[in-house]
């Protein structure tokens, strides 16, 4: 995996212990089931399909984040599902304003906070799709890290445009149907591989790059909290499963997820500091078909595209954990 | 004290902001406004304004941060023109739908394609129905005083929208014009404290730019109309008050050698300094001016007051709606006085900052005249148009 540029050794915890964060990883992040917060502040009765696990990506960053801080959102399908006037699922402040520009928000959230000395007290969260990240977001999502708002930037990544009716995105998997992507007479589904926004975000230098899943919600909250606790930007990427989307029942999203990452098709690492770090490593390496079968976003693919997208998890695979 | 100096409309908006005590401010550079943000700039790095001052990476993004820092409570301000004007289209909507008291400055410059960085209004024109109150000024000293009422008008309860205050492109902002420079504690009397009723806050969650359906979304709309219509009363009171205080006011239409005019030019922005003159040279009190001012809300009242024994009127303006063959303010003028008798001419003029000169007001009077004599007359007249070129 890629190291970026250092980061500079100013950077400090100043959640728990205060040690310099180009240290090593400050173990007092180590969550365990008893600390999570009881409370909610994503509230139940959204409009969100069950099985959702876009959702539960929102509930357990607010758990983590608690009840001090401001949320921005992306137009998508979280914002819709929770915010249709006159309700609302938020129990924390939250903002939404357009589809591309959650990131500008929230560095005009955290100016304010500044400006009205405040920023110490409150945290900001900006949240985004994928399409409201790695596409068009992507400009305003730069923007803001290179400038180093003190805010952590959560995407959402469902692998398509879901609120619109599942269109491909930059984040789209290889080989995926959508409704931009549909496989036919001269068409296997999505040409492309997901872009690599992780890497992309690390490049601007930040302090704290991380992916998740909603699969592994104790991994996902650490890496919130940890982002939420260095100043200056952090971003995590989320995988979380869109059951009409991808065409799964809905009590198998945490399954599916899970698999995304046993496969290899996601990875879950930090990048702190500038330096890499597996954060989970699958016991058994489980078969991209295995993961693809579950879903009827990949069922016309043929051997012939599973197995390309099967070469393509055994190059990172073996880039990240070594062959085996 | 209040102090006079010599300067450009640039620094003019710059002493405003400073004066109003703004406390973010997000902004991105295009020609002619760069002056004000760079100008702003120096304040903050000179410890003579504190704010925040984030260097955006577009205005669409210069536009969003002001939305989320309004949200959360801080008095914010930008600056465009343009292009950047247009990039922030989408967002305008945004602010003014969601009840953001932003003010920002447009210096107007002519759109593309071809791209040309030369002032005419078309920019802000096409932004009339965008829900931001809108002020064209005239002068520098009208540039700042505008953006000191602009935060009483946007910020007060009955109103909550978001004000643009246009100025010419280089006409204005780069001009060098004698300016008086209000007195803090004199802005500290007649601003209140930003105080807005709904600010993001963990203390008391508030849910900002929810989905509203089609049995809510009308009402949103039909209570920015209401604003609008308050905005009206707020914008006369703030400029009536702020005459009280600085010895200045400009009202919500000014009119110019109205009294026993028959042909009567109407204009918006620096236009009418020009007009002025011409006027005075001429001598004529059969010729007037009438300059719209507050040009969202629409003074349709004081309009009509004001026309209201014009026989010929002739719109002068620095826009034009392709397609319908005339400028938007000759168009709103023929539906304000409709029903009236007075002939409505148009004069397109001054598109991607080609010179208006005395000349060409002289030309328009003259049109006026042939009209009010029952000649037959061009309709619509482009001025200084170079015919032998199409
Ligand atoms: C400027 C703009 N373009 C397009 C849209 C339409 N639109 C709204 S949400 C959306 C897709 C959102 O996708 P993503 O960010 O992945 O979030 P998801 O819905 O999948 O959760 C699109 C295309 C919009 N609202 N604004
Ligand atoms: S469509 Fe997908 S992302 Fe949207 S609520 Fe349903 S499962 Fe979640
Ligand atoms: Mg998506």
């Amino acid at each position: 995996m890629k190291v970026v540029a250092d980061i500079p050794s100013y950077v400090k915890c100043r959640h728990v212990c205060g040690a310099s964060l180009a240290a090593n990883r400050c173990f007092k992040f180590r969550l365990n089931v008893k600390d999570v917060n009881e409370e909610e502040y994503f509230a139940p009765g959204h409009r969100g399909c069950a099985g959702c696990g876009c959702t539960i990506a929102m509930r357990l960053a607010l758990k983590v984040a608690g009840k001090n801080v401001i949320v921005t959102h992306a137009t998508g399908c979280m914002e819709v599902i929770s915010s249709p006037y006159p309700e609302t699922a938020w129990r924390v402040p939250w903002i939404h304003v357009a589809f591309e520009n959650s990131a500008a928000v929230a560095s005009g959230v955290e100016a304010a906070l500044k400006a009205l000395g405040k920023k110490d007290r409150v945290k900001v969260i900006a949240f985004g799709g994928d399409g409201g990240t790695v596409d068009i977001g992507f400009q305003a999502l730069s923007g803001a890290l290179e400038r180093g708002h003190d805010f952590v930037y959560i995407c959402y990544d469902n692998e398509a445009y879901m609120n619109t009716g599942i269109q491909r995105s930059g984040s789209t998997p290889y080989g995926a149907s959508t409704t931009t992507s549909p496989p036919g007479k001269e068409s296997f589904g999505n040409k492309t591989f997901k872009k690599d926004m992780p890497h992309i975000v690390a490049a601007h230098g930040i302090p704290y790059v991380a992916t998740a899943s909603v699969a592994f919600p104790l991994d996902y909250m650490e890496k919130v909290k940890k982002a939420l606790s260095v100043e200056g930007p952090a971003y995590v990427h989320v995988h979380a499963p869109c059951t009409p989307g991808w065409g799964i029942a809905s009590e198998k999203s945490i399954e599916v997820a899970r698999l995304a990452v046993d496969s290899g098709m996601w990875i879950l690492y930090e990048i702190e500091n500038g330096k890499s770090r597996v954060t989970y490593k699958p016991t058994v390496k489980k078969p991209v078909k295995e993961y693809l079968r579950m879903q009827k976003r990949f069922r016309h693919l043929t051997e012939e595209h599973i197995d390309v997208l099967q070469r393509y998890v055994d190059e990172r695979w073996a880039e990240v954990f070594g062959e085996d | 004290m209040p102090h006079k100096d010599v300067m450009h409309g640039s620094r003019a908006v710059a002493e405003a902001v400073r004066l109003c005590d703004v406390k973010v401010v997000a902004a991105y550079p295009i020609t002619p406004q760069t002056h004000i943000v760079e100008d702003i700039a120096e304040m903050v790095a000179n410890g003579e304004l504190k704010a925040e001052y984030i260097m955006v990476e577009s205005e669409h993004s210069a536009m969003s941060a002001c939305i989320g820092a309004s949200a959360t409570g801080a008095r914010v301000f930008t600056a465009t023109a343009s292009q950047g004007l247009a990039l922030m289209h989408e967002v305008l909507w945004i602010a003014s739908g969601m009840r953001l008291p932003i003010v920002m400055v447009n210096a107007n410059r002519a759109l593309s394609a071809p791209i040309n960085i030369w002032n005419d209004q078309s920019d802000s024109i096409a932004e009339r129905d965008s829900g931001w109150v809108q002020i064209y000024v005239e002068t520098n000293q009208e540039a700042l005083d505008s953006v000191i009422q602009a935060y009483r008008i946007a910020e007060h309860k009955d109103v909550l929208l978001p004000v643009m205050v246009c100025m010419d492109g280089f006409v204005l902002t780069h001009t060098v014009e004698p300016v008086e420079v209000p007195d803090e504690e004199q802005v500290k009397r007649y601003l209140p404290e930003f105080d807005p009723p709904y600010v993001l806050d963990p203390e008391q969650p508030v849910t900002m730019g929810s989905l509203g359906d089609p049995n809510y979304y009308m009402e949103f709309r039909k209570q920015q109309e209401l604003a609008m219509e308050n905005a009206l009363r707020v914008a006369k009171q703030a400029d009536e008050e702020f005459k009280e205080i600085f010895g200045r006011g400009y009202g919500l239409v000014e009119g110019y050698n109205l009294e026993n005019a028959e042909i009567v030019l109407v204009t918006m922005g620096s236009l009418a300094g020009t007009i002025k003159e011409t006027l005075d040279a001429l001598g004529d009190e059969k010729v007037g001016l009438l300059r719209i001012r507050l040009f969202r809300p629409f003074p349709k009242e004081e309009v009509r007051k004001a026309l209201a024994q014009a026989k010929v009127i002739n719109v002068i303006e620095k826009d034009v709606s392709i397609g319908f063959g005339e400028g938007a303010l000759m168009t709103e003028l023929k539906s304000v006085l409709y029903g009236s008798n007075a002939k409505i001419l148009g004069t397109v003029a001054g598109l991607g900052g080609r010179d208006i000169t005395m000349t060409h007001i002289r030309e328009a009077i003259e049109r006026a005249k042939r009209a009010l004599r029952g000649e037959s007359v061009e309709e619509v007249a482009w001025a200084g148009l170079k015919e032998e070129a199409l």
